[in-house]
């Protein structure tokens, strides 16, 4: 059963498989584990990112593609979905009809910059994904009567999504079952069943031909696969689900804006989580993610709490003073890449493996 | 004179600004091997990659089973019948040693579905095969690796293989494994054969081809290279006391 539903791929380490369920089963019972806004947005996000996360990791870390446009997709499904409901209003048919054109774009996109691009050197591919994904973000900022610009737009979510709205009188193990409530549970659904989509995709014949073309794209055409049909499928699969990953940020936060969807800040933090949790691993995405958020929300609380506990030591005090969080964050990065270079799930993998044979 | 699969007629491939090949001729007999021998730099690996297409030829012109394949695209020449073992033994050394074969199986839908008769025919060649199944092959020996590399090659009837260098840096007793190995594909099979082990070759070959400065400078029948000792030496600058 759980290994028809992870399609053959397990996660191989018992630490890895502790991880997993650790943040599976706090993901999935997070409104009643940590009450409080902030804790279920950080849960909220977690989510979305894993998504948007695995999604990159196809083309990254499964087919070689070093693609810079991965913010515009995922901007694209929450711009789609947000303006939509702001149009039409809160409705379900809005919903819809932003989302399907929001893949829609999406596909057409990633089509044309994969047909036209990928037979280029990756370099060059990153440099066109970049430029294309700059224009797209400065696009939505200058469409200002459209957009919002760069204040970005809100809007208001069907009713069942509301925050207001109660599904049933009173609160189950403490917590109102709520609009709140709802909406996370779609968006925790959501990326559960993208994220096994993604394991599925991976693990066809599909995936392995992807990985192929990763290690020696001209073996892979030596065996009579035609590349750039294969990564212009992936790039185009990974679009759609990160469109999907966009459309379920912006109903989670009501909210679509520039900075918050197309910045390149989102980019390099998906980088990040990338090679942190393990490229070419999809379960890394889950790792590096949960590692990565939490930290970004509550790296600058953990440091408030040390620098007051060193309040008598001056240097330390100052070296651990809230304010320096992104410094910290930097130099856990850095000490993370250099002793997991394969990322936390590749490192696991191998330290399991290399057990199992002694 | 049997019938021809493959033939090369005036060749030139550059890449860059080098000129490497400078006009090749060169057929191949269905059936048997075709050795291609030659010393470093004198052109066999550009030969294959060309006839393969991951190197276009600028004149001249490629014919297999009598299509004209000069300028098609590689998947197309795959898809033709034509496995290309490379020098540098070519697997995936990520994927395991089944999903190797299953990506080189392109007529089955996933591993379950290949052809068991033809996997046990392969075992009974390289029986290290089956004890690494579900092993990473990047993970197996030099030797294993070319074992890979090769039934990935025959995991389903090709019409040509092209291999390159079988037996570079593996063991003598290796080697040995694997002219058994050859001596039974060749029933079955053609091969086109890039080689400098020329003890190696000379047991297994039917026709010979020598190459230098990126021209053929020889074609026969590999019996009368073996035989003649100041052909071998002017062709090839060796004799095969030397090599044995």
């Amino acid at each position: 059963m759980i290994r028809t539903l992870l399609s053959g791929d397990l996660p191989r380490s018992r630490l890895l498989s502790a991880l997993l369920l650790a943040v599976l089963f706090g993901l999935a019972f997070a409104p009643f584990l940590f009450p409080g806004a902030r804790s279920l947005n950080v849960a909220a996000t977690i989510c979305v990112f894993i998504v948007l996360v695995a999604s990159y990791d196809l083309l990254l870390g499964y087919t070689g593609i070093v693609s810079f446009a991965h913010t515009m997709f995922y901007g694209i499904g929450a711009y789609g979905v947000g303006l939509a409901l702001h149009a039409m209003g809160p409705s379900w048919w809005a919903i819809f009809v932003g989302t399907a054109g929001a893949l829609s774009l999406s596909l057409v996109l990633a089509l044309v910059i994969g047909l036209f691009s990928l037979r280029v050197r990756a370099i060059f591919y990153a440099m066109i994904t970049l430029a294309v994904a700059s224009a797209f973000a400065v696009l939505a900022s200058q469409l200002s009567d459209l957009t919002g610009g760069e204040d970005g737009r809100t809007f208001r979510v069907p009713e069942l999504l509301q925050p207001g709205f109660h599904l049933i009188e009173g609160e189950i193990m403490g917590r109102a079952i709520d609009g709140k409530l709802i909406t996370y549970y779609l968006v925790f659904s959501a990326a559960l069943a993208l994220f096994l989509f993604m394991l599925r995709i991976v693990n066809s014949p599909f995936g392995r031909v992807l990985q192929a073309i990763r290690e020696n794209d001209f073996r892979a055409e030596a065996l009579g696969y035609r590349t750039v049909i294969y990564r212009t499928l992936a790039n185009c699969l990974g679009a759609l689900i990160a469109t999907l990953a966009g459309v379920l940020m912006a109903l989670w936060l009501r909210y679509v804006g520039p900075k918050t969807m197309l910045s390149f800040e989102v980019m390099t933090d998906i980088l990040l989580i990338v090679v942190i949790g393990g490229m070419g691993t999809v379960y890394g995405a889950v790792i590096g993610s949960a590692l990565f958020i939490l930290m970004q929300n509550y790296l600058q609380v953990l440091m408030k709490e040390a620098s007051g506990a060193l309040a008598g030591v001056p240097l330390l005090a100052n070296l651990f003073h809230p304010d320096r969080w992104l410094l910290w964050l930097g130099v856990l990065f850095v000490l993370s890449v250099y002793f997991f270079p394969t990322g936390i799930v590749g490192r696991l993998r191998t330290k399991a493996a290399l057990r199992r044979l002694r | 004179m049997s019938e021809l699969l493959l033939q090369l007629e005036g060749v030139h491939t550059h890449i860059g600004q080098y000129h490497i090949l400078q006009g090749v001729d060169l057929a191949v007999p269905k059936g048997g091997i075709t050795v291609l021998l030659g010393r470093n730099g004198a052109g066999k690996t550009t030969t294959l990659r060309t006839i393969m297409g991951l190197w276009h030829a600028s004149r001249g012109s490629v014919r297999f089973a009598g299509d004209d394949i000069t300028h098609s695209p590689t998947p197309d020449i795959a898809c033709a019948g034509i496995a290309y073992v490379p020098e540098s033994m070519g697997i995936f050394s990520d994927l395991t040693v089944r999903e190797n074969l299953f990506l080189a199986a392109r007529g089955v839908k996933s591993a379950d579905q290949m052809d068991e008769a033809r996997l046990e025919w392969i075992f009974g060649f390289f029986g290290a095969l089956k004890k690494f199944w579900n092993q990473p092959a990047g993970t197996l020996s030099g030797g294993q690796k070319q074992m890979v590399a090769i039934a990935r090659a025959i995991v389903e009837p090709r019409k040509l293989l092209l291999i390159d260098e079988p037996t570079k840096g593996l063991a003598p007793a290796i080697i040995q494994g694997m002219i058994a190995a050859f001596r039974e594909l060749k029933q079955t099979e053609t091969i086109l054969l890039v080689e400098q082990n020329f003890s190696f070759v000379s047991a297994l070959g039917d026709t010979v081809a020598v190459m230098d400065g990126g021209r053929i400078v020889h074609s026969g029948s590999m019996a009368e290279l073996t035989e003649d000792r100041d052909l071998q030496h002017k062709l090839l600058g060796l004799s095969l006391d030397t090599n044995q």
